[in-house]
């Protein structure tokens, strides 16, 4: 293989994975932007996701689409049950029991899963069925082209949705001043349930996704992944819709250079120390917006 | 005086009925282990409970701790009357030096941020331990095969000697000036900044003192376990951690102490129930934040000097650890 197209494979593998984070990385984003909650359960969200996926392929013979479908429906019923469980009794809360209870459910749904489907991780089946594109000596394969082209028509899609819709406005003013948006008339509730099912949404997509290119599920899968998915929405600075999307592609392909470089042992280094360097330098992220606390 | 007093007697009491073998062996090692989580615990309870930040990464500096002390005692040929103390000293230093590094530029960051970086660090740290052989060619932690042969020098007595120390330094800092700075960052860190108070001093201060004690269980830990490997201080550990201070009451030093006991030998009781015992772990927490936020205890701290002068002298010696209590039952 020529140095070209090692590149070439290199950077679609990190345009690939940094989609999936960029996708999960919003669902953090949009959450943390609305309530300030660092959603610590949202990993597992994809971990579900990948469940219903395997469960739908391989248990009930469905085709990958209704797989696809449900494996969606289900984040998002999940992550509004959540939301209804365990973060509104919490609201008036200090920030701090919110958080732990995050960490509580992400710690329910895994051990939930471990028993349910067993400590070992389930082969998914192929969902997508794309033949590689060869351009002159490259070859890109067909699922990173899905991958990249499903998340950033998803990203599109999401852009619209909160610069357009009536709900994508209230999306924007509870996040801006909560207090003045309930005076001006929008539902707190409502707002924030529509938050989780997006972002819950946006989860399942990306577990989709991310069993496209490994294809299984485990109970723990969620975990890592959330971790650096959150790693690039605090990279592109939290709150922030376009930060997460520049955070996940950023983080994605980090990644991808650093197992280029023969450092893939010491990848996770690599992400954390990234965001270490960013966060000495800006404190709130490449896009974050910079509050500044009045006495 | 009075608890180090009632303290000094438990302690040579029960370590008497440990070493004459009217506890059994299985007892005594799940006593030490809470003894090791206890000290954990007192520890991120000086950062959370009393500086009110929230560090994800404890179980780095529990790392931190376990490898110098283990690759020290490993080292070296002192009597191992020495190289307990030395061990547990170096590695306790280790961390809170690391911890003093780590907190400069973590602690200029804000609540979530403060949360998300310390995280990275822990992070690192165990990456690090992981694969420095392979870069460096040392021979030093041995990467995932698991540094072993570390002799087992923690034993009922010295642990227990720790966790009393622990207390006692954590105990007098709080009651100092130096402690009511802490509380006055944690309560408003505005207003103590405006009165004059070095946010910055006395927020590493409290964080290189968490890491320290950390460190120092780190130490206890590699010295019970005898061997040590990274993954077991990933992130789940500083959780583990976390929610062990969070149920027994943010703040609370016998809060903390309770909630280590029952949090470490609630699993081993239920040993029959084991693939549930991590649900009912997570269902505990979530249940306890909803219905009580503040955790078990709140912040309120056990003495036994005030509960005898609140009871007007009559002294009924409820005993101060409860951990204590377990093996006669």
């Amino acid at each position: 293989m020529s140095l070209f197209s090692t590149i070439v494979s290199q950077f679609m593998n990190g345009l690939q994975t940094g989609s999936v984070y960029a996708l999960v990385a919003l669902g953090y984003s949009m959450v943390y932007g609305i309530i300030l909650l660092l959603n610590f359960a949202h990993g597992d969200i994809i971990m579900v996701g990948a469940y219903t996926a395997w469960l739908f392929m391989v248990n009930f013979g469905q085709s990958p689409i209704i797989a696809v479908i449900a494996a969606i429906a289900a984040c998002t019923v999940l992550g509004v049950v959540i939301e209804k469980v365990a973060y509104t009794p919490l609201r008036k809360a200090p920030r701090l029991s919110l958080l732990i209870t995050a960490i509580g459910i992400s710690f329910l749904l895994e051990n939930l899963a471990q028993i349910i489907f067993g400590a070992g991780a389930k082969p998914v089946p192929a969902i997508v069925n794309v033949p590689a594109i060869l351009l002159g000596s490259v070859s890109l394969s067909g699922t990173a082209i899905v991958t990249i082209v499903v998340s950033v028509v998803s990203m599109i899609l999401l852009n619209l949705l909160i610069k357009k819709s009536k709900m994508g406005k209230a999306m924007r003013a509870v996040s801006e001043d909560t207090g003045a948006a309930q005076l001006m008339g929008i539902s707190l509730n409502k707002t924030i349930t529509f938050t989780f099912a997006v972002g819950s949404a946006l989860a399942g997509i990306g577990s989709v996704l991310y069993c496209a290119a490994y294809p299984q599920a485990s109970p723990t899968m969620g975990a890592m992944l959330g971790l650096k998915a959150f790693v690039a929405a605090v990279l592109g600075g939290i709150g922030s819709i376009p930060g997460a999307m520049i955070g996940g592609f950023a983080i994605g392909l980090a990644e991808a250079a650093a197992s280029a470089f023969g450092l893939s042992v010491w990848k996770d280094a690599v992400v954390f120390g990234i965001l270490i360097i960013v966060l000495v330098v800006k404190p709130t992220g490449l896009l974050g917006r910079n509050l500044q606390e009045k006495v | 005086m009075i608890n180090t007093v009632l303290f000094v007697v438990l302690l040579t009491g029960s370590t008497g009925l440990v070493n004459s073998g009217s506890v059994s062996n299985y007892y005594t090692r799940v006593l030490i282990l809470c003894g090791i989580n206890m000290i954990l615990a007192l520890s991120l309870n000086i950062a959370t409970g009393y500086l009110g930040q929230l560090p994800l990464g404890h179980a780095g500096f529990m790392a931190l701790g376990a490898y110098t002390s283990a690759i020290f005692m490993r080292g070296v040929t002192v009597s191992p009357d020495a190289v307990f103390p030395l061990g547990i000293l170096i590695g306790g230093m280790t961390a809170a030096f690391v911890g003093f590094l780590i907190g400069i530029p973590a602690l200029r960051l804000k609540g979530d941020y403060l949360a998300i970086i310390t995280l990275g660090f822990g992070e690192i740290i165990r990456v690090v331990l992981l694969n420095i052989d392979s870069v460096l060619g040392f021979k030093l932690t041995y990467g995932a095969a698991s540094l072993k042969n570390i002799p087992k020098t923690t034993n009922f007595f010295n642990t227990f000697l720790c966790v009393a120390v622990t207390c006692f330094v954590i105990h007098t800092i709080m009651k100092s000036r130096h402690g009511r700075a802490i509380l006055s960052i944690r309560d408003n860190e505005i207003a103590a900044e405006a009165c004059g108070i070095n946010t910055t001093y006395y927020k590493t201060f409290g964080f290189t003192l968490s890491a320290f004690f950390a460190g120092v269980a780190g130490a206890l830990y590699a010295g019970y376990l005898g061997v040590i490997s990274p993954a077991a201080f990933g992130f789940m550990k500083s959780i583990e951690i976390l929610v062990t201070v969070v149920l027994g009451g943010m703040g609370s030093m016998i809060g903390s102490i309770i909630s280590a006991t029952v949090l470490t030998a609630l699993p081993e009781l239920l040993r029959a129930f084991s693939q549930y015992r991590m649900i009912a772990y997570s269902l505990l927490l979530i249940v306890v934040m909803i219905f009580k936020p503040t955790g078990l205890m709140g912040s309120y701290d056990f003495s036994l000097s005030t509960l005898l002068s609140k009871l007007g002298g009559k002294p009924k010696p409820k005993p101060l650890p409860e951990k204590e209590d377990e093996p006669h039952e």
